[in-house]
């Protein structure tokens, strides 16, 4: 078998806590070796990383499309597929379809979600066990949110058999109803209908007792605000297995993003205050957000060019996800050790998949980024099948060098 | 008196003229807000002419000959696209007036669609209402011509804003100054912003004086003072605006009922008593009598301005239309 050595490389493995200058080798799918005294061996493609950080490709707990190409290039080796797709992922037939499709072709790996209830309806129970064994690896109703409280208790209760990973959209839907943007002076002033923050809070306690009463796991999707990070803070001290995430786009901007009825900046939950917007920050660095995601969601024009109340929300994200979160280890509000963690072995963990670690005989997804290297983002530099995100022309420090999945270089930066 | 806020105006805005010299430096108008004291007064100025020439029996001129204005209204409107087609003729102008029930909308086409067929035509003015909050000025980016906002969502009513200020300027002498009661359903209301924005601009003390149900949140932010309770929002009022309350929210939503708003937030002549004894009475029409104003406070002669705005309503938008066409016309924006 085919060995590759990647030579001068600064090797991170965010579970072990490695952090050092040194060689990794694959052979074949898989690593067989890595350290600081590890060298080329005789035969092996040498691969010279010339200082650039390699570590556990990352993976994206939250996917509405793949989107393999931009995936790549953001250095995303494992997608996690939500079941918002145009067959809503609801049985282990479609999971399974999407499992042999990810199996059987050269590219990023790709795992659904399937639905927490059937067609996302909030009334019954999907069919969890038979989805997870056709490889579904969580369960969600994606921006709905299961609002009946006995049809979550239960949900939460059922899927214990299995270990499955409840992952609840966290918003209380009649005070989100009709809501386009945080409700604030910015929403005040430009005439558009706001959610409060409220609305996240009361949903995440009421599931956290909910999971505290089922000895459950539960995960928030998207937490956008500081209560809402409190109140995770507050579930994790009195022992309640939540964990939660956050993408990127809350991290970097706040409901200014909006004047001008920018609907690339319309996402849900929506953009909220500074004073949110930092609290995320410290949450995510303290390791109250457990996981960072793309939230990848392609819009075309046709969606996103109306006025702001019909525009559809979500923006594109595999390709800023890694120069955005970087963005805050520059300005020394993250440490570089936990984004990555929160990028590789936590999502892992959490969906129970082995890839996301540097250990010999796992996988080789890797990913090799230069951490300092500045760039410009551009709308025309973007590969994703749509180009909708409020960053274009942002000026950011890092950017992926190289994508490894099954030790195939799949992707390298020109 | 139990204000809770009496925070400045968020951005501070300096009473100076702009270095082009120019009064009315913006292509379009879709709102009050960003403009500058100066364009404000300037528009005014002009409006005051033109409420002058109004009154005469030659009502019309031949300014805006060969011009092309027409006006698009995605919702319900009869006074508004009235009073812009009587300021269009009264300039020269072709006026051409289209409504949503004759609108391809309904067929599914997009507004950016809507934008390019009509740049095909080559307007020279477009007034557009649309139901939805920032839709003009997404409009208006695909526009070759000026724009004007005739009301969007909750955003911006800026013609209406301009009337009512021009209104209690005439009858007030200033607005620097006065206090400003605005009272109703302020959160569905671009007439409130766009009111807030301009009184706010030209000096004048605003507060906001409404059930919180009715009230935005972090309202207060715009640099107004907020009051739920009428007796103490008047006190010292030199004029009170009333805004309409819409049918639908009435009912149980936002309000337990008709009755009880009346009781505690519909204007009559008994709580009038705590504002100022010339206090000015306006409202943006149309109006529900016995719900947010009583008839004989409306009909009141010395302090009901309602029939004075909208007299002022066709001389604002006359210049409006007047400035914002100056450039096709070669003249001078002084």
């Amino acid at each position: 078998m085919s060995m590759t050595a990647y030579i001068n490389a600064r090797l991170i493995d965010p579970a072990s806590g490695l952090d050092t200058k040194g060689t990794l080798v694959t052979e074949g799918e898989k690593i067989k070796a890595f350290g600081a005294d590890e060298t080329a061996p005789e035969g092996a493609k040498v691969v010279d990383c010339k200082g650039r950080i390699l570590c556990p490709g990352f993976i994206d707990m939250r996917a509405h499309r793949v989107d393999a190409e931009a995936a790549l290039k953001g250095g995303i080796t494992t997608v996690i597929l939500q079941p918002d797709q145009t067959t809503v992922i609801d049985t282990d037939a479609v999971v399974e379809r999407i499992r042999r499709r990810s199996e059987d072709s050269e590219t990023v790996n790709v795992f659904p979600m399937g639905t927490a209830t059937r067609g996302m309806q909030g009334s019954q129970i999907a069919e969890i066990g038979q989805m997870m064994q056709s490889g579904a690896v969580g369960f969600t109703d994606c921006r709905t949110p299961v609002s009946d409280s006995q049809v979550m208790r239960r949900l939460l209760e059922y899927s214990g058999h299995f270990d499955a990973l409840i992952v609840q959209f966290a918003e209380d839907k009649s005070l989100a109803s009709g809501a386009v943007a945080h409700e604030g002076e910015i929403a005040t002033r430009l005439g558009l209908s706001g959610v409060p923050a409220a609305a996240e809070v009361i949903q995440i306690e009421r599931d956290c007792r909910l999971a505290e009463l089922t000895d459950a796991r539960i995960h928030f999707a998207l937490i956008s605000s500081r209560e809402g990070v409190d109140a995770i803070r507050s579930a994790k001290k009195r022992g309640v297995r939540a964990t939660c995430s956050v993408a990127p786009h809350y991290l970097h901007l706040n409901d200014n993003a909006l004047e001008g009825y920018r609907t690339f900046a319309k996402v849900r939950p929506p953009l909220r205050s500074e004073e949110d917007r930092l609290a995320l920050i410290a949450g995510l660095a303290d390791g109250t957000i457990d996981t960072l995601v793309s939230d990848h969601d392609p819009k075309s024009a046709d969606v996103k060019r109306l006025p702001f109340g019909q525009a559809a929300e979500g923006v594109v994200g595999f390709e800023t996800m890694l120069p955005l979160a970087l963005a805050q280890v520059h300005a020394g509000k993250l440490e570089l050790m936990t984004l990555l963690r929160a990028l590789t072995s936590t999502p892992a963990d959490l969906l129970r998949l082995p890839m996301g670690r540097l250990k010999e005989g796992v996988q080789a997804d890797l990913v090799i980024f230069d951490p300092e290297k500045p760039w410009r983002i551009s709308q025309d530099d973007l590969v994703s099948s749509a180009k909708n995100m409020p960053f274009d022309t942002l000026p950011v420090q890092g950017q992926v060098w190289q994508t490894v999945v099954a030790g195939k270089p799949l992707y390298t930066a020109a | 008196m139990s204000t809770h806020s009496t925070g400045p105006a968020p951005y501070p805005r300096a009473e100076v003229s702009p270095p082009s010299g120019e009064l009315f430096p913006h292509k379009h108008l879709l709102g009050i807000w960003g403009l500058d004291p100066t364009a404000i007064k300037h528009l005014l100025d002009t409006a005051d002419g033109y409420a002058e020439q109004n009154r005469q029996a030659k009502k019309s001129t031949d300014k805006c000959e060969g011009l092309t204005q027409i006006n698009l209204f995605f919702e319900n409107s009869t006074r508004t696209l009235m009073s812009f087609e009587i300021a269009g003729k009264r300039l020269g102008m072709e006026v051409t007036s289209m409504s949503t029930g004759t609108s391809s909308i309904k067929k599914g086409e997009t507004l950016l669609d809507t934008a390019a067929t009509l740049n095909a035509m080559r307007p020279d003015v477009l007034v557009m209402r649309h139901a939805d909050s920032g839709a003009v000025k997404l409009l208006s980016e695909k526009m070759d011509c000026a724009v004007i906002n005739a009301g969007d969502g909750r955003s911006e009513h800026p013609t209406q804003a301009l009337l009512d200020a021009l209104t209690i300027r005439r009858r007030k002498g200033r607005i620097h100054g006065q206090t400003i009661v605005i009272s109703g359903d302020v959160a569905h209301s671009r007439v409130a912003r766009s009111n807030i924005y301009l009184l706010n601009a030209m000096g004048a003390r605003v507060r906001l004086v409404a059930p919180s149900t009715l009230l935005p949140k972090d309202v207060d932010r715009l640099g107004v003072e907020i009051c739920h309770r009428m007796e103490e929002g008047l006190e010292g009022a030199d004029v009170v605006m009333m805004l309409r309350l819409q049918q639908e929210r009435m009912q149980g939503a936002f309000l337990p009922s008709l009755r009880e708003y009346y009781q505690f937030w519909g204007l009559t002549h008994e709580k009038l008593k705590y504002a100022k004894e010339d206090v000015l009475v306006m409202h943006p029409g149309p109006m529900n009598r016995g719900v947010e104003i009583s008839s004989d406070v409306a009909d009141d002669l010395d302090r009901s301005a309602i029939e004075e705005q909208v007299e002022m309503g066709v001389a604002v938008r006359m210049a409006c239309l007047d400035i914002l066409t100056r450039g096709l016309r070669e003249e001078d924006g002084q």
